[in-house]
């Protein structure tokens, strides 16, 4: 049987439009079968999506969803590449629904849709489920916001087999936007433990997009990579055994080596000897990763277990709000008027809400809250220094008092403050826990 | 032949992830023969030490010999994670970066 290639076309909820036209061109040069995938799903992208729906029931998907694929669809329909993306986030019949659209609007064929659902546990039933598989005590109804458990390969597997050309998800394990055409084309079963896991850490390595192909890696005169500016995306050709070859698209900058693959490789893992998806428990502690080439690597040895009775189920509860502001400070004595700042602060806001302060250029990201290693800085002059507050609150109204009196510096603050900006946000809190396999089952539907 | 302290950057490249309040930093020999030194040295004391001040409440490591890498597993340094944190890097993905300015000893 024909290898498989899967390619990459985002690697999260605002990734780069341009990413995966040269994926699909180089997935259609190939002549092989192929899939394309989106991951568009971080976290807390989908709580925010899950929000947005609260407000207006018609939105919830990815917002580039269509920008994402208008230069992509046509192609991807013509060459029988399936398309795979959780960019239905908290709205998959919605996101659909876009996608008929945009292929009216670009004069194609009605294309077969599918839509995996079974991952939204927001409704009664679902918070129900939650209850009693959270600790005692855990669900706090007056701030529940939404509830996703990570589906699985299989529901999108089906899909496709069932006709699909594109299939749209809201949660789903990210590597399993790869395994799912993987498991269509092979004809894998759930027992087919080592070839799940191998092409389960394919999906893993792709699924970040740049992440594997020398972003979020590049270190000047350590770890060079060329044409950073226009760095290609991933692909990995899935072979029947589970080993797969990374590779990346044609033309583009970026590269592919043993390092960038281990690098991504263990991104985000926990146990290498069991790395949990709805599909299967993969270990990598044997595993190698061999350079074939100018950017392609192999990774073979990936050994799987059965998979679990549960699924990991991700719930968010409203948390108040985040505010932060920044002011800017120069030249000589800059930093005791930063330091001024501070204390203005912290007096005028008192005990109000919790704050967090940085001095950016001194410390500013290795600090903690508290602020005990910003505390232990060394002394001395900075010429260059920007003052940043940040703040929690359960009500919004003292949130717009912190950005008030960072911004009332201007005027009653120290000299020369400048370049006052402000931002604030709602705050929610994960919370996480594993519900039975059998107590949310995936189902997929063909949009009608 | 006397020993010399350089940075763990010299040797190893490294990489963080997250999920709640929980990170991971992979750090990856740059080259095999330097492993057996890198795991005798980056242990979980040395790690927890490197991130004290974060008050970590677990720092946890796998071996992966074949790979020549090591992964840590860091419980509660995010100030409660992606979702919760004041940092400015919410994520802590910048943290890669400070593991690998610790020191090690070699020939």
């Amino acid at each position: 049987m024909d290898n498989l290639l899967i390619g990459c076309g985002a690697g999260f909820s605002g990734d780069r439009l341009d990413a995966a036209p040269p994926v699909v061109r180089t997935l259609i040069a190939s002549g092989k079968p192929a899939a394309l995938m989106f991951e568009m799903l971080a976290e807390r992208t989908l709580a925010a999506a899950q929000l947005r729906r609260q407000v207006d029931p018609a939105a919830g998907y990815e917002p580039s969803l269509k920008d994402e694929l208008r230069p992509v669809l046509a192609d991807c329909l013509r060459h029988g590449i399936v398309i795979v993306g959780n960019f239905g986030a908290a709205n998959p019949e919605g996101a659909a629904q876009a996608i008929g659209e945009l292929a009216r609007e670009l004069g194609l064929d009605t294309p077969r849709i599918g839509i995996v659902g079974g991952d939204d546990l927001s409704d009664s039933r679902g918070r129900e489920l939650l209850r009693a598989c959270l600790p005692e005590g855990g669900f706090d109804e007056s701030s529940f916001v939404c509830a996703n458990v990570y589906q699985g390969a299989f529901a999108i597997a089906d899909a496709i087999r069932n006709g699909a050309q594109i299939v749209v998800t809201g949660r789903v394990a990210d590597p399993s936007l790869a395994l799912g055409p993987a498991i269509a084309h092979f004809g894998w079963t759930p027992s087919d433990l080592d070839s799940l896991a191998g092409a389960t850490m394919a999906g893993h390595l792709l699924e970040c997009g740049a992440q594997v192909t020398g972003g979020y890696f590049a270190d000047p005169g350590k770890k060079d990579v060329p044409n950073m500016h226009d760095i290609g995306f991933p692909i990995a050709e899935i072979f029947a055994d589970g080993r797969c070859i990374v590779t990346k698209a044609a033309d583009t900058g970026g590269l592919v080596d043993p390092r960038s693959v281990k690098e991504q490789l263990l991104y985000e893992l926990h146990d290498p000897s069991a790395y949990i998806t709805p599909d299967v428990v993969a270990d990598i502690t044997e595993a190698e990763v061999r350079e074939l080439g100018v950017n392609r690597v192999m990774l073979s040895g990936v050994r799987g277990h059965p998979r679990t009775p549960t699924l990991k189920a991700n719930v968010f509860f409203d948390n108040g709000w985040l505010g932060e502001a920044e002011i800017s400070y120069a030249g000589p004595n800059a930093r005791a008027r930063a330091e001024l700042a501070i204390d203005i602060i912290r007096k005028r806001l008192g005990g109000g809400l919790s704050l967090r302060f940085d001095l950016i250029g001194l410390v500013s990201i290795m600090g903690d809250d508290a602020g005990t290693l910003l505390a232990h800085a060394p002394g001395g002059e900075m010429p260059d220094v920007r003052v940043r507050v940040a703040g929690r609150h359960n009500e919004e109204s003292m949130i717009d008092l912190l950005q008030r009196e960072v911004t009332a510096l201007w005027t009653g603050g120290p000299a020369g403050g400048g370049g006052v900006r402000t931002a604030k946000r709602r705050r929610l809190r994960l919370q996480s826990c594993l519900v039975p396999r059998d107590a949310a089952p995936a189902s997929f539907v063909m949009l009608s | 032949m006397g020993t010399k302290e350089v940075l763990l950057y010299e040797l190893a490249h490294a990489r963080t992830g997250d999920k709640g309040n929980r990170i991971n930093i992979s750090v990856i020999a740059y080259r095999q023969e330097d492993y057996p030194l890198l795991a005798a040295q980056v242990t979980e004391e040395r790690v927890a030490e490197r991130f004290a001040y974060r008050r970590p409440t677990q720092v946890k490591r796998y071996l992966l010999p074949r790979l020549g890498a090591m992964n840590f597993v860091i419980d509660d340094v995010l100030d409660g994670g992606v979702n919760d944190s004041l940092n400015l890097d919410m994520h802590g993905k910048t943290l890669s970066f400070h593991l690998l300015g610790m020191t090690v000893r070699c020939e």
